[in-house]
């Protein structure tokens, strides 16, 4: 039983390990619309500023592209964006997507990431890496003392990683 | 070289996160920002989020008209309808007073306030969620620059920390990193404003334990960080408690309570009184004082009056006899006479006058008020 579902879970060959393509619009859209989400939305639902959908979409891009260095650069990418959003200097973000990203992507090249658990639990194992790192560069580089309470991350790992999921099925579609 | 390719992603990895380290090190060290970066991203960002702005707006318009001419065939189907239409077009009808009772007292309370304001629109926030900012849609084009006030008819709001062309970056009181001088209105207590990261309260920090401060009590601007002019009102105490070092005083914003959705960036500002017994927008009735039973000994003056309130009624009167303004003169010019008696020389004008109404000849002549010697 664990046999199988190890082997479902492992990649076996390179044969396997099948690199996604996204139509060129999706990999400028998708990122965009989702930090355009984090602007925006919290507006109008306080309680939806705590859904990282910028990491979301990190992870999934740079799980399925499966090459560290695209999921590097996606990391830097969107992460710097973020900063340039918000009123810290630029970097907190970068550094941490980009680790997100290269972890993401190194996994991704080991296991099969159309898995919907090893996608959930991904999407929430790289949900508390990113709070705990952006709390360690806060306190490192920017002197702030922020709060870190690792039952509420681990509430709101899971509300990401369930989000994610749906998120992923539909990102699913981008594919060419 | 061998060993690079071999190590290929660590080492693209190792680059990145340097060069990053690099640039926040640098930003953090000189105090200075990369702003080519942000202008990019805010200019490419924040047009989106005003067109969803706008046509979020106008679809909630256009649905609103739509439910109020939709005609309905069948008469059941038509009063249900017309039950829940009534419903949503009460809350339609609703949102719209709402927000045109906030553009009128915004745009009456910009034509009042002596200091020069800019309306501007709420379109975003920033992407950190540990950070209170928002994007208003007014940028360096409209005028406005950083370090500018960001305050709605109610109270003070934020500052503006980036100005990029289409739009700005306003830290919200709120944020723990914000902080302004105050002064409360009935002790005249200082002290620095501070965000605690929540919507509903802020800290007034450096305040001793000794310092009177009371619930209730109103929080205005000292115009002392070089931001807000003086006078703006800040919030309500809403708990004063002894602390270990300083009290801790909770103040409500009263600029953040009837929503966010335009607020007024002060372009150029005009310091104002701190009101002195009124308390602005307060929703509490006061009934009318009792009427005094013992008249106070002169009209005019309160019946509980300190040395100080005297002797300040007892200058008004002797400038107002000697036809003096106070704050006015230049330097070295003669001073009023403060031995004056004012209610001798409030009787010698009048009679003056009256001897003057009976000789209508001499009214043609100017006449220099009466100013007695001592």
């Amino acid at each position: 039983m664990s046999r199988d579902l190890s082997d479902q879970i492992l990649i076996g060959s390179a044969r396997e390990r099948g690199v996604a393509r996204f139509r060129r619009w999706g990999l400028v859209a998708v990122p965009l619309l989702a930090i355009l989400f984090q602007v925006y939305v919290p507006r109008y639902y306080e309680s939806l500023r705590y859904l990282e959908l910028p990491l979301l979409v990190t992870v999934y891009f740079a799980l399925m592209r499966r090459s560290p260095i695209a999921g590097i650069f996606i990391g830097a990418a969107i992460g710097l964006v973020q900063d340039s959003l918000s009123p810290q200097p630029i970097g907190v973000f970068g550094l941490d997507k980009t680790l997100v990203g290269y972890f993401a992507a190194s996994v991704g090249m080991r296991i099969d990431v159309e898995h919907v658990l090893i996608r959930f639990v991904l999407a929430f194992g790289l949900f508390i890496f990113h709070q705990a790192f952006y709390w360690a560069l806060a306190q490192a580089f920017l002197g702030q003392r922020l709060l870190f309470d690792l039952q509420h991350v681990a509430i709101l790992g899971l509300l990401n990683a369930t989000v994610g999921i749906s998120l992923y099925h539909f990102l699913d579609k981008l594919k060419e | 070289m061998d060993l690079l390719s071999r190590y290929r992603n660590l080492t693209v990895l190792v680059l990145v996160i340097f060069a990053q380290v690099i640039l926040l090190g640098y930003q953090v060290k000189s105090n200075q920002d990369i702003r080519l970066i942000r202008v990019w991203a805010v200019t490419a960002v924040t047009p989106i989020a005003k067109l969803i702005e706008t046509v979020r707006s106008g679809a909630v318009d256009s649905l609103g008209k739509y439910i109020n001419l939709h005609n309905l065939a069948d008469e059941n189907k038509r009063l249900e309808a017309e039950r829940g239409r009534l419903k949503i077009e009460n809350q339609y009808l609703r949102s719209e007073l709402r927000s045109a009772d906030r553009a009128v007292a915004l745009s009456a309370f910009q034509a009042h306030s002596p200091s020069k304001t800019l309306p501007s629109r709420v379109i975003g926030m920033s992407t950190a969620a540990s950070s209170r900012v928002v994007f208003i849609d007014r940028g360096s084009m409209a005028g406005v620059v950083r370090g500018m006030a960001a305050i709605t008819p109610d109270g003070i709001v934020g500052k503006v920390i980036a100005a990029y062309p289409t739009a700005s970056q306003v830290l919200l009181l709120t944020d723990p990193t914000f902080a302004a001088g105050v002064i409360s209105q009935q002790h005249r207590v200082r002290g620095t404003l501070r965000g605690l990261g929540q919507t509903s309260k802020c800290i007034v920090d450096y305040i001793q334990n000794e310092e009177k401060v009371d619930v209730g009590e109103w929080f205005y601007t000292t115009g002392d960080d070089g931001v807000f002019p003086r006078g703006l009102p800040v919030g309500t105490v809403t708990s004063a408690q002894p602390g270990q070092q300083d009290k801790l005083v909770y103040v409500a914003p009263s600029g953040l309570q009837g929503g966010m959705e335009e607020v007024l960036v002060i372009l150029e500002g005009v310091h104002q009184a701190i009101p002195e017994g009124q308390v602005p927008s307060s929703a509490v009735h006061l009934q009318a004082p009792p009427p005094d039973e013992s008249p106070s000994p002169e009209p005019g003056v309160p019946a509980l009056s300190t040395d100080a309130d005297r002797m300040r009624q007892r200058y008004q009167r002797i400038g107002e006899a000697e036809g003096h303004t106070f704050g006015q003169g230049l330097p070295g010019s003669k001073p009023p006479d403060f031995n004056l008696d004012p209610d001798a020389a409030a009787a010698r004008a009048k009679a003056a006058a009256a001897a003057q109404a009976q000789k209508p000849a001499a009214a043609a002549k100017p006449v220099s008020p009466g100013v007695p010697n001592p």
